[in-house]
């Protein structure tokens, strides 16, 4: 994936979450999160449903307020003020446009309040609807608008305000998949363009993937990594979050060395491993958890050779259209490797149970904590 | 071709008409639809078109003359004992609507905003008052005002007045009353059902835009529980118009509306032709007045916007 020009990124911080837990009775929906997001960021919460990730938001927004710890916005700490006076807009997964009101009044609906002067209002509603392509469609109602059209009824009611913060509760997932992936694309685009901190909660890896600038990682309550896309994907810090983004393959490893920043491992498959320690890495007796991503592990055609290679038997192939999935069985481990090859070499074509060799770089196997 | 082979095609043909009939949508709904049909025409519309057709003639002691007049109407519309009854039932109905409409209100908003987990019960609680017959609650009110009732000896136990009002009972703020009691529970349920059917999420949505909570009430749950108020406004509105045992009960010499001389029309005075032309012609007032109402308030949440 390619990284993203960040224009207005600064390092100055705008969210600073410290320590924050919800509990409704015993049950915490976080559990002591901390967190800093900075200005002009998009950032995600990226967890399964349940995880807490949307009652973080709503702390954000002020819809909620945390058990103990404290969130701050710009600076400014958050503690008793409530959702109406805080510096934050938001766009709800229901998109709640008002029925009763046109699109333009519902767009407007906040600057209302402002009393703001000479056509100033007008102004900044048709710079709201041009910014989310709706231009011309001011006076249609709620009830007459599509579902991607809600959604930028939605957003643009929320950009009016000039917020610091917008916050996005998974705005995407009502809409199909192609209006979705073009979405995606369109929220990057704006999110450069008005240099508004964005923070996006979505159950979708890839949604996250592809749009933030990083990525909290969120299971159970607990924030298990906070990392850009590219960090998340390739060195995922745990086994649940290398498992939650894309397929892995995990192998079993024996430790035979180990110092402050890297671990010396014995694989049955692999070999003897040079890898970085992750953060989290807690010793787990004398063993450890490796994983490889299927698509770094390439098949050898004919001759070819590699400086690292295993060799086993395709068991299964699984044809989907631009690759192919083979689960390739290794002696000596325990689970059989799932790979995924493009099908441009014919990939697609490999009768199952021919003997391949597989090629990885050493570099593409992290260790893990479970 | 394969209906030869397969023999008697027309009774073949006639019977899947038939099921394709009976089974097409407007012949079912209009099967379903048919018995309350009948029943509301026998029971409905054939009395209305028997007191409409009264109204146009006259009674000469015990008989009555079918030639077509509209004398009944001149008297109905003209004589200033009507003309007063009928102002005043408009007057009555209309506060009382409108009271019953403005005490409901904060109630249905508690249950469905804040009724949690009770909300069926304090429904339940709400029908209580209908368990007994409205004779017995109208009477309760006489009760509670009467000369030597609950609310005199508590004010004279208060020391606020010295001798008993005789202001409470047997007038028509008698009537408004006790009518407003009577019908709440009317006006709760409709402004309950539309209150619930507001998305929580828009009220969220209008606090995230700068809108505190009385802001956000008037601009959100406001206008779109108006269909709720709407209805609670008619289901009051209609029929108190027409009531004749609450003020005969409660509402004494000024307390007496319309319903009360249509009655004495049909009964003592036997001039059911007038009695009929009081009728039809509170019926129309009542269905402008309705209408007005409508308009009112649309107008009312066109202009809140």
């Amino acid at each position: 994936m390619p990284e993203q020009p960040q224009i207005f990124q600064s390092d100055r911080s705008m969210i600073e979450i410290k320590n924050v837990t919800r509990s409704y009775g015993a049950f915490k929906a976080l559990d002591d999160a901390s967190l800093t997001i900075r200005e002009g960021e998009f950032f995600s919460l990226l967890g399964p449903s349940g995880c807490g990730k949307t009652t973080l938001l709503r702390m954000i927004a002020g819809f909620d307020n945390p058990t103990s710890g404290s969130i701050s916005v710009g600076g400014q700490p958050m503690e008793g003020i409530p959702a109406n006076r805080r510096p934050t807009n938001m766009v709800f997964q229901s998109y709640a446009i008002f029925p009763h009101l046109n699109v333009e009044q519902n767009v407007a609906y906040g600057l209302k309040r402002l009393k703001l002067q000479g056509g100033e209002e007008k102004r900044r509603v048709e710079e709201a609807l041009a910014q989310v392509s709706l231009t011309g469609l001011g006076k249609r109602l709620a009830t007459e608008l599509s579902g991607g059209q809600r959604q930028r009824v939605a957003l643009a009611r929320a950009l009016v305000m000039r917020p610091k913060v917008l916050l996005l509760d998974e705005p995407l997932s009502a809409l199909d998949k192609k209006l979705r992936e073009q979405m995606q694309v369109e929220l990057r685009r704006l999110q450069q363009a008005v240099g508004i901190t964005f923070v996006l909660v979505t159950h979708d890896q890839y949604e996250a993937l592809a749009m933030s600038d990083r990525i909290a990682v969120m299971f159970g309550g607990r924030i298990a990594q906070v990392a850009s896309p590219k960090e998340i994907y390739q060195r995922p810090v745990t086994r649940q979050v290398a498992d939650f983004l894309g397929g892995m393959n995990f192998v079993k490893a024996e430790i035979v060395e180990e110092d402050g920043a890297s671990l010396v491992v014995d694989t049955l498959g692999f070999g003897r491993i040079k890898t970085d320690k992750p953060k989290a890495f807690v010793r787990n007796g004398g063993g450890a958890t490796l994983g490889i991503r299927p698509e770094r592990l390439r098949v050898l055609w004919d001759n070819a050779t590699a400086k690292f290679e295993v060799a086993g038997k395709v068991v299964e192939r699984h044809y989907f259209g631009e690759i192919t999935h083979l689960i390739v069985e290794i002696p000596g481990l325990e689970k059989p490797l799932s790979v995924t090859e493009t099908n441009d070499f014919g990939a697609d074509d490999i009768p199952v149970g021919t003997s391949i060799r597989l090629a990885y770089d050493p570099e593409a196997l992290v260790a893990m904590a479970d | 071709m394969t209906a030869a082979v397969e023999g008697s095609p027309p009774l073949r043909m006639t019977r899947a008409r038939r099921n394709a009939l009976l089974q097409s949508e407007p012949v079912q709904g209009l099967a379903l639809i048919s018995p309350t049909f009948i029943y509301a025409l026998i029971l409905l519309v054939l009395p209305i078109l028997v007191v409409i057709a009264h109204s146009f003639w006259t009674q000469h002691y015990l008989t009555i003359d079918r030639t077509f007049t509209l004398e009944n109407y001149r008297v109905a519309l003209t004589e200033p004992i009507y003309r007063d009854l009928l102002w005043r039932s408009l007057y009555i109905s209309l506060t009382v609507s409108l009271l019953t409409v403005l005490l409901a209100y904060p109630i249905a908003y508690f249950i469905s905003f804040h009724g949690g987990r009770h909300k069926s019960l304090w429904l339940f609680l709400i029908t209580i008052p209908f368990w007994t017959s409205y004779l017995l609650r109208v009477m309760s009110w006489k009760v509670i005002l009467g000369y030597n009732g609950v609310l005199n000896s508590g004010l004279m136990g208060l020391g606020i007045i010295d001798e008993p009002s005789t202001a409470l009972l047997y007038n028509s703020s008698a009537v408004i009353i006790t009518l407003t009691h009577a019908w709440a529970a009317f006006a709760i349920l409709p402004i309950f059902v539309s209150l619930e059917k507001v998305d929580r999420t828009l009220v969220e949505a209008a606090t995230d835009l700068g809108d505190g909570p009385l802001r956000s009430f008037l601009r959100v749950t406001l206008p779109l529980s108006a269909p709720g108020v709407i209805s609670a406004a008619l289901i009051v509105m209609i029929p108190t118009v027409g009531d004749y045992v609450t003020p005969k009960l409660v509402g004494g010499k000024d307390g007496v509306m319309i319903a009360n001389a249509i009655q004495a029309q049909f009964g003592k005075a036997s001039n059911w032709p007038l009695g009929a032309a009081l009728s039809v012609t509170t019926m129309l007032i009542v269905t402008l007045m309705a209408g007005a109402t409508v308009l009112i308030i649309r107008a009312v949440q066109r202009l809140a916007r």
